[in-house]
């Protein structure tokens, strides 16, 4: 149980237990729901959600928040779509502008931590500020969505690596990063920072630096996401992911990672990411329209924070 | 010299220079920005974001990392009240208020219920409320847009009542004196500010925090609601989404009136006038002959240089 302790709170306890519920009503919806290629399909649509809400995991345990994850996924999705066309479209411009969206997307949380943690500004209303920027931006690279993206790029990412899926590859890569970054005293030092930021200062952490990491990663995971996001839908769109920073937000919490920061860790976001992602295909196979997803979700991230507070209290 | 430093720190001063230098580019850049009438009809635009900050502000007061994001649902919400209930007749226009303001206050007070009872964060629980109207929304109206303003509620918001006014600026004038009158001279509003500034302490005085804090959130509900209504009165007719572009904009003009994040400090007066600047700045903006993308930039750099001056953290301390 010790393992299971360090996901904190317990919140991910109903989670866990909202995923399982949630599974066993798709398998019983959808015949085919066990089939491996709708599994896979199903973890293809989740997958950016999944690393958004790792990203915004560092970003929450050092007790800010990052509402402008969205716009960079756009701005990161842009980027490489141009850049890759810019280069003629073979295989070194995908390799270039794969490069390009990750350091866009590293840049612009380097951007959100200097402000945030140099300027001391309040994180809630500078990432809302910085978004409008970064969402500015990526109007300015690509005015209109279109410019597609090469064949190579979209059939590697729907296809395999060495008989692997692609998409089973990013999942496990997603996992070692979070777990080695588990294994550091990096994760360790952010708690103490999100939990108890004024003792964290006076132990002589640098705190600074470590809130500026945290918003690296969370830029850093959003350029991935954007990545994997365009090997979708194999085309550039400057309005990309603009409700994906909500829900990475929701994912986190539902994973039972404390807002106020200090508890929690990035385990417990990936079962909250799945969470929100099943109610989605739940409610599709239930035959109800789709408008009912909003509804659901909000209903079901309420009723999970409740329980895990009821479940604390015994 | 510290005397200057404060003065020139202040928030209400920091808004009024902001107001006039764009007031004045305004003019600069394009001969009548700053006529009569525009200004009427951009103050017309800030009484309705204002009206949403007002919620927004108390709860913000409140402290507890206080922030209401089911505002712009809310004001959606009794935006399509308002239409249904009214559907174009200036008799069930004081129905459609009753009921525009009892739903978001309702709604409002399960907000400060799951704030304080069940100790959800606010900006997950008000999150969480968000998708639930919306998708409430949806599902009943099926997305087709219903309901519409009876004329004289449109007459109300948009067509002078006295002087060249309309009448929803001296409703918003009202609210704003009756705020202030409030949070500074009534027994309400120094519980306000001392559970928002140190809740540990006003509960070890007597005051009944979490009572105080549902009434907060309740009121941001009957604030929303009422702003929806004056939306409706604006535009006219409804759409389910008519209020998403007030959420964060209502937190911002909270913030860029000097009313701290972290509560128990600010007033409403700073929040009117962070309302009125964050309105001119996007109309200066807009008719700047910028492309979307600078525009969209500039904008945002500008709400940055403006949290620079006063939207700042403590240092730490060892």
């Amino acid at each position: 149980m010790i393992g299971l302790n360090k996901l904190g709170g317990r919140t991910w306890v109903v989670t866990a237990a909202a995923l399982i519920i949630l599974l066993v009503i798709n398998a019983v919806l959808q015949p085919n729901f066990l089939e491996p290629s709708v599994v896979q399909s199903n973890l293809t649509t989740f997958l950016p959600l999944v690393l958004v809400a790792i990203g915004q995991t560092y970003v929450i345990l050092g007790g800010d928040i990052d509402l402008s994850v969205g716009a960079i996924v756009a701005l990161v999705n842009v980027v490489t779509v141009t850049v890759i066309a810019g280069l003629g479209g073979d295989g070194t411009a995908v390799v270039i502008g794969l490069v390009a969206g990750m350091g866009v997307g590293a840049a612009c949380g380097l951007v959100n931590g200097l402000i945030i943690a140099g300027l001391r500004f309040q994180p809630i209303v500078t990432t809302f500020a910085t978004s409008i920027v970064f969402s500015g931006l990526a109007l300015w690279v690509l005015p209109q969505a279109g410019m597609p993206v090469p064949e190579p790029y979209w059939r590697t990412y729907a296809g395999s690596i060495l008989g692997v899926p692609t998409v089973y590859v990013i999942y496990i890569v997603a996992f070692l990063i979070a777990a080695f970054l588990a294994a550091r005293p990096f994760a360790t030092r952010l708690k103490a920072v999100g939990g108890l930021r004024t003792a964290a200062f006076q132990t002589g952490l640098d705190l600074g630096r470590l809130r500026v990491s945290a918003f690296m990663l969370s830029g850093l995971f959003g350029a991935f996401a954007s990545l994997c996001l365009t090997g979708e839908t194999a085309s550039g769109d400057p309005l990309m992911g603009q409700t994906l920073a909500m829900s990475a937000i929701s994912a986190v919490v539902l994973g039972g990672t404390a807002l106020a920061g200090g508890v929690g860790g990035t385990l417990g976001s990936v079962l909250g990411a799945w969470v929100i992602g099943m109610i989605g295909s739940v409610i599709f196979f239930a035959g109800l329209p789709f408008e009912y997803q909003t509804l659901v979700q909000g209903l079901i991230i309420l009723a999970a924070l409740a329980g895990g507070v009821l479940v604390t209290r015994r | 010299m510290s005397r200057f430093v404060d003065l020139a720190k202040n928030p209400l001063l920091i808004s009024s220079v902001a107001i006039l230098a764009l007031l004045i580019i305004g003019e600069l850049v394009s001969p009548g920005f700053a006529r009569g009438d525009q200004i009427v009809r951009l103050l017309t635009v800030s009484a309705i974001l204002g009206i949403a900050a007002a919620g927004q502000n108390l709860v913000i007061l409140g402290g507890r990392e206080g922030i209401d994001l089911s505002i712009g649902a809310v004001i959606s919400l009794g935006a399509v009240i308002a239409g249904n209930v009214m559907s174009g007749s200036d008799a069930a226009i004081p129905l459609a208020f009753a009921a525009a303001c009892c739903a978001g206050f309702l709604i409002g007070l399960v907000n400060g219920l799951g704030v304080t009872y069940l100790r959800i964060p606010p900006l997950v629980m008000t999150l969480g409320m968000m998708g639930v109207i919306q998708g409430g929304l949806v599902v009943l109206s099926r997305g087709v847009p219903s309901g519409n303003a009876a004329p004289a509620l449109m007459a109300f918001v948009n067509r002078s009542a006295f002087l060249g006014i309309p009448g929803i600026l001296f409703v918003w004038a009202a609210i704003i004196v009756l705020m202030a009158l409030m949070l500074k001279r009534t027994r309400f509003g120094w519980s306000i500010y001392a559970v928002g500034s140190n809740e540990n302490a006003a509960i070890l005085t007597g005051l009944p925090a979490r009572r105080i804090r549902v009434l907060l959130y309740g009121l941001a509900g009957l604030f929303g609601g009422f702003t929806g209504v004056c939306v409706i009165g604006y535009t006219g007719n409804s759409f389910i989404s008519v209020g998403d572009q007030y959420v964060l904009p209502s937190v911002i003009a909270v913030v860029i009136g000097g009313t701290s994040l972290a509560g128990g400090a600010g007033s409403y007066t700073g929040t009117a006038l962070g309302a009125i600047a964050l309105v001119l700045l996007q109309s200066v903006l807009t008719t700047l002959n910028l492309e979307f993308w600078g525009r969209q930039v500039i904008f945002g750099g500008t709400l940055l240089l403006l949290m620079l001056l006063y939207g700042r953290q403590a240092r730490l301390r060892v």
